[in-house]
């Protein structure tokens, strides 16, 4: 099978500055996957590549074996780190939106979450708090059925509550032929749901390796070793 | 309620004692079903493909099995049990008395202040 996501010595310049250099990585099918870095080290970039919201400078980024573009987009659900719907918008309007937009988008997956969560449907997004608006942004992207999930800072403006939630979301609706590549700092609230870890600094891949490996090779877990690799 | 997890050991690892510990405590009895590997990492808020190892060095050792489609089952073989609860206790006995040392208590002490212990508790 193809690997989902699969660079080859992809940069990605903006002016003389290299956000990515040199990248290659390759990722397989059925994995919740970390994207960890510190701030500036091109895990935005990354994921705007694989979107195809960016344009590589040099090197290639395959989707599925297929270079980002529509197809790629049908069978990937993104979750951006700063939201694109408009608040004017109904929670209810946004579901028929996406139904109408995406053919493996299910509503009634996303109203069942919605009425898990007691989010009114005929809420403006605008009402509501920054925590409940995450949440329907999250139900929206999770409720495609995708081949892979890509979620930039999932839980970074949300209650330890409503993080659990969304953890649970994620969990609930893994499925094992998806792969979910998860952007975030707060490492220690994710690391039990991750199989593997990709560390990248100055734009290349440090480490790609699976999280019990760290565990019991360094006795030490991933957000203790991400604070030693990374010190300032 | 997510699972307590230490952060320096491999979680599968943390799993699997769970499970065992569920086990002896009489959480599972023997020949009772195990809820799915989906449940199981929900309950536990931990990676699917994490619990499905754990649950597969747990099939390795002998304590649990799977049937084809109906799922997995504690093993019915009371002798495993029971050497399963008195391992687990030798090893937290043998952790006491670690720390013990480590205080700097011969073991007749030791004996000594469990004894006394046991009597205050029993009290």
């Amino acid at each position: 099978m193809k690997p989902i996501i699969e660079c080859r010595s992809l940069s990605k310049k903006y002016g003389e500055f290299y956000a990515l250099n040199n990248l290659t990585l390759s990722l397989g099918r059925g994995e919740i996957v970390g994207l960890l870095g510190p701030n500036g080290s091109g895990k935005s970039t990354l994921i705007k590549l694989v979107n195809g919201l960016l344009t590589p400078t040099l090197g290639d980024i395959l989707i599925d074996g297929m270079r980002p573009g529509v197809e790629s987009k049908k069978i990937v659900s993104y979750l951006p780190e700063r939201t694109y719907l408009s608040g004017h918008r109904k929670v209810k309007d946004l579901i028929e939106y996406f139904d109408d937009f995406y053919d493996n988008f299910s509503k009634e997956r996303a109203y069942d979450m919605l009425s898990h969560l007691e989010i009114n449907p005929g809420a403006r997004l605008k009402t509501l708090s920054k925590g409940t608006c995450e949440k329907v942004q999250l139900i929206l992207v999770m409720s495609r059925e995708a081949d892979l999930y890509i979620l930039d800072e999932p839980i970074g403006g949300v209650d330890p509550a409503a993080r659990d939630y969304i953890l649970n979301t994620i969990l609930t609706n893994y499925n094992e032929n998806a792969t979910i590549l998860i952007s975030t700092h707060l490492i220690h609230d994710i690391e039990n749901v991750l199989d593997r870890v990709i560390f990248i600094r100055n734009g290349q891949v440090v480490m790609n390796t699976s999280v019990d490996d760290i565990r019991m090779e360094q006795g030490k877990s991933v957000d203790t070793l991400f604070r030693e690799v990374f010190r300032c | 309620m997510a699972w307590q997890l230490d952060n320096d050991r491999p979680i599968y690892l943390q799993l699997m004692e769970r499970i065992q510990r569920d086990i002896v405590s009489g959480r599972y009895h023997a020949g009772d079903k195990l809820p799915s590997v989906r449940d199981l990492a929900l309950e536990a808020a931990v990676n699917p493909n994490t619990m499905q190892k754990a649950l597969s060095e747990l099939e390795r050792s002998g304590l649990v099995y799977s049937q084809r489609t109906s799922g997995r089952f504690i093993t019915e073989d009371t002798k495993m049990l029971e050497k399963l609860k008195n391992d687990l206790a030798g090893e937290h006995i043998r952790e006491f008395l670690e720390k013990m040392k480590h205080l700097g208590f011969p073991q007749q002490e030791i004996m000594e202040l469990v004894e006394q212990t046991l009597k205050e508790e029993n009290k």
